[in-house]
């Protein structure tokens, strides 16, 4: 395996969350220090915890040719593939490579399963009610196969579900395909909406605050779930000029607990070396980090600590789930385009919700907004089952 | 035409109704033995309380997995591993859509962390101590042959061995009718890089189109590719099984197959 890997070249990207859609409402927010977490006003039950939410997904139905994978899930995808003008650039690049050389390779952790839900709370005689009688729908494909059906796409199409590390590892697989030459481009990113599985499956667990989330805070006392989707176009740098790159990428497994990280953050370390070591850098070299940063008990415990014994001062890092929520499975992409937006912008975005430090934290953690030249960043992504991503990306002149 | 990937099978697992490994997979597809009655799968490589509290998505794909690890030599702790599903825990799934549906505050918090779709891996890496990576993935109907790609992709791409494991469980519930799985199965498979010692190497190519699975002609071998997207492995399975160098093709995804080579070392 290469080291250092080749840098492959991100053509574009694109993001929407609670924040709003498109690139230029995130960059608004995260410039102004402006969350977007409100009260559930979600759950088919009550549930006191706070949400982000995107607004006006509800009416917002897919048009009629693609009526048949109209659900939540997918039209926050579409809503997400409209902006920034990410739709036209997928299909140039179809037409660039051709439709079997462009691969859908997308996470999420629950895909279109709130469309499952609401079935099953309208049961026709014990079955599916007619309207939702779409099997596309009721699998974690759901997603992967609606992107790849609106855009005609014929390559390789992958759904990677490994919870909230998803839409991170999407990067390693379209890598991989890209250096053997079983396609010249990917469609990366990742959808996951809101549904009473995760709010209710979540706060089961004891790991839903019914706050607003508070990464990093001593006081802290679990998550705020949001939704998100996100999707970037990867492929070789030749050939696009100043596009921002991705330079590395790490996997690795805690072997530890189901839904408890690694005491020691063994697999989130792991997974860290690896990036850096795919991209040819040391700690030093990276000016940010977008961290996991869930606010949940362990694993801010456990991140914060890796961070304060692995990086300089000068290595900034902040989670942004104080302004989105945790996306679960689109948390890899949404957290990507924010980092690639801080690149953009040199601008370090605030960990917003903490006012009380852990005192773990190291001198690292960018409580505030700062503002900062950022050429290589990195974002972390950690999952249930102890499944760890970290994504390394570089300004564009990182390749000259 | 050279291959886009070659890997060679180092280990092979399988667990189908009536097969409840991979060498009594061959014995009825190479000897002509009877298949026999449905035995529980035996995932001896988890521990027995994890064995008691695992879902059967879990059980099913660790039998299959720890038969193909054994049979390949190699130490599960040092493989990354692609666990490819097309459906997930579907029983779980209907449990929570049902209690959701009336008693959304009763979930059970060890079923909602069971229904995760990364729930074989992550019961995997723990049971073997296994650092590297995990994936869990879906391809719909084509799962099995999209979780091939990527993990045939990770092990030449990192040059080393790959677990991979394929399954499904039977539907139930108004779900079930939708995924239309009948019956449980699953393969797995240890791909190595390099030769070393497998008996058998696939020479992998993705090409357009869906030709569509021609039936093998055995009524137990064509039901079992009917019950379930994992046993679309079992034209590959069987040509494995009769250790003949043929070529067939996998559905990969809606509009792509992988066109694979069997090659037989002498």
């Amino acid at each position: 395996m290469p080291h250092p890997m080749p840098p492959l070249a991100i053509r574009a990207y694109t993001a929407t969350s609670a924040l709003g859609r498109g690139l230029q409402a995130h960059a608004d927010a995260l410039a102004a220090s402006r969350g977007g977490l409100a009260p559930n006003d979600f759950s088919f039950a009550p549930l006191a915890c706070w949400i982000g939410r995107v607004a006006g997904v509800e009416d917002a139905p897919l048009p009629p040719e693609l009526a048949e994978w109209d659900c939540r899930n997918n039209r926050l995808a579409w809503m997400a593939l409209q902006q920034d003008g990410f739709a036209d650039a997928v299909r140039a690049t179809r037409e660039r490579y051709g439709a079997h050389r462009v691969a859908v390779l997308l996470g999420t952790s629950t895909a279109s399963i709130g469309a499952t839900e609401e079935g099953y709370r309208r049961l026709d005689n014990g079955n599916m009610p007619a309207d939702l009688h779409r099997p596309v729908l009721h699998t974690p494909h759901s997603l992967a196969g609606f992107v790849a059906a609106a855009f005609e796409l014929e390559g390789p199409c992958l759904t990677v579900a490994t919870a909230c590390s998803s839409s991170a590892k999407v990067f390693a697989n379209a890598e991989r395909m890209i250096r053997l030459g079983l396609i010249d481009a990917a469609v990366v990113g990742g959808t996951d909406t809101l549904c009473d599985s995760v709010l209710f499956g979540f706060n089961s667990l004891e790991l839903v605050s019914p706050e607003p989330c508070r990464p990093f805070d001593a006081r802290r006392n679990g998550i705020s779930i949001g939704e998100a989707a996100g999707f970037a176009i990867v492929e070789r740098i030749a050939g696009v000029a100043d596009a921002p790159l991705l330079i590395g990428y790490g996997e690795a497994s805690d072997a530890h607990h189901m839904s408890t990280p690694h005491p020691e953050g063994l697999g989130a370390e792991l997974a860290l070396r690896d990036a850096l070591e795919r991209a040819g850098i040391e700690p030093a070299d990276v000016d940010y980090i977008n961290l996991h940063g869930t606010a949940s008990q362990k694993n801010d415990e456990v991140e914060a600590a890796l961070v304060a014994r692995t990086f300089p001062a000068s290595t900034r890092a902040s989670s942004t789930k104080g302004f989105t929520g945790h996306t679960l499975g689109a948390a890899g992409i949404l957290e990507a385009a924010i980092t690639l937006l801080a690149m953009r912008d040199g601008r370090v975005p605030a960990n917003l919700g903490a006012t009380q430090p852990d005192p773990l934290c190291g001198p690292q953690m960018a409580w505030h907004e700062e503002s900062k030249p950022i050429r290589i960043a990195l974002s972390n992504s950690f999952g249930f089952g102890g499944n760890n991503a970290c994504l390394a990306f570089a300004h564009a002149e990182h390749a000259a | 035409m050279s291959a886009a990937l070659s890997v060679w099978v180092s280990g092979i697992g399988l667990w189908a109704p009536g097969a409840s490994t991979w060498d009594a997979f061959r014995d009825v597809v190479s000897g002509g033995a009877p298949a026999g009655a449905s035995e529980r799968p035996v995932a001896d490589v988890l521990p027995p309380n994890e064995r008691r509290r695992a879902p059967e998505s879990v059980l099913l794909a660790a039998a299959a997995a720890g038969q193909a690890v054994r049979m390949s030599g190699r130490d599960a702790a040092t493989l990354p591993c692609v666990f490819a599903s097309a459906h997930g825990d579907q029983v779980i799934t209907d449990y929570m859509c049902q209690t959701l549906a009336t008693a959304p505050l009763e979930l059970s918090p060890t079923k909602f962390h069971n229904s995760v779709h990364n729930a074989p891996a992550g019961y995997w890496t723990i049971a073997t101590h296994c650092h590297a990576s995990s994936s869990a993935v879906s391809g719909g109907e084509q799962a099995f042959g999209a979780g091939l790609l990527e993990a045939a992709s990770l092990a030449v791409a990192d040059d080393r061995d790959v677990l991979l494991a394929s399954y499904d469980i039977a539907g139930s519930g108004p779900l079930g009718a939708m995924t239309s799985t009948t019956g449980p199965f699953a393969v797995a498979m240890v791909l190595s890089p390099r030769a070393g010692g497998a008996a058998t190497r696939l020479d992998i190519t993705p090409e357009r189109g869906n030709v569509g699975a021609e039936p093998i002609g055995d009524p137990w071998l064509d039901g079992l590719v009917a019950s379930n997207p994992a046993a679309h492995s079992v034209p590959l399975m069987h040509a494995l099984a009769l250790m003949r160098p043929t070529a067939l093709r996998v559905p990969a995804a809606r509009g792509l197959d992988l066109h694979i080579d069997i090659g037989v070392v002498a």
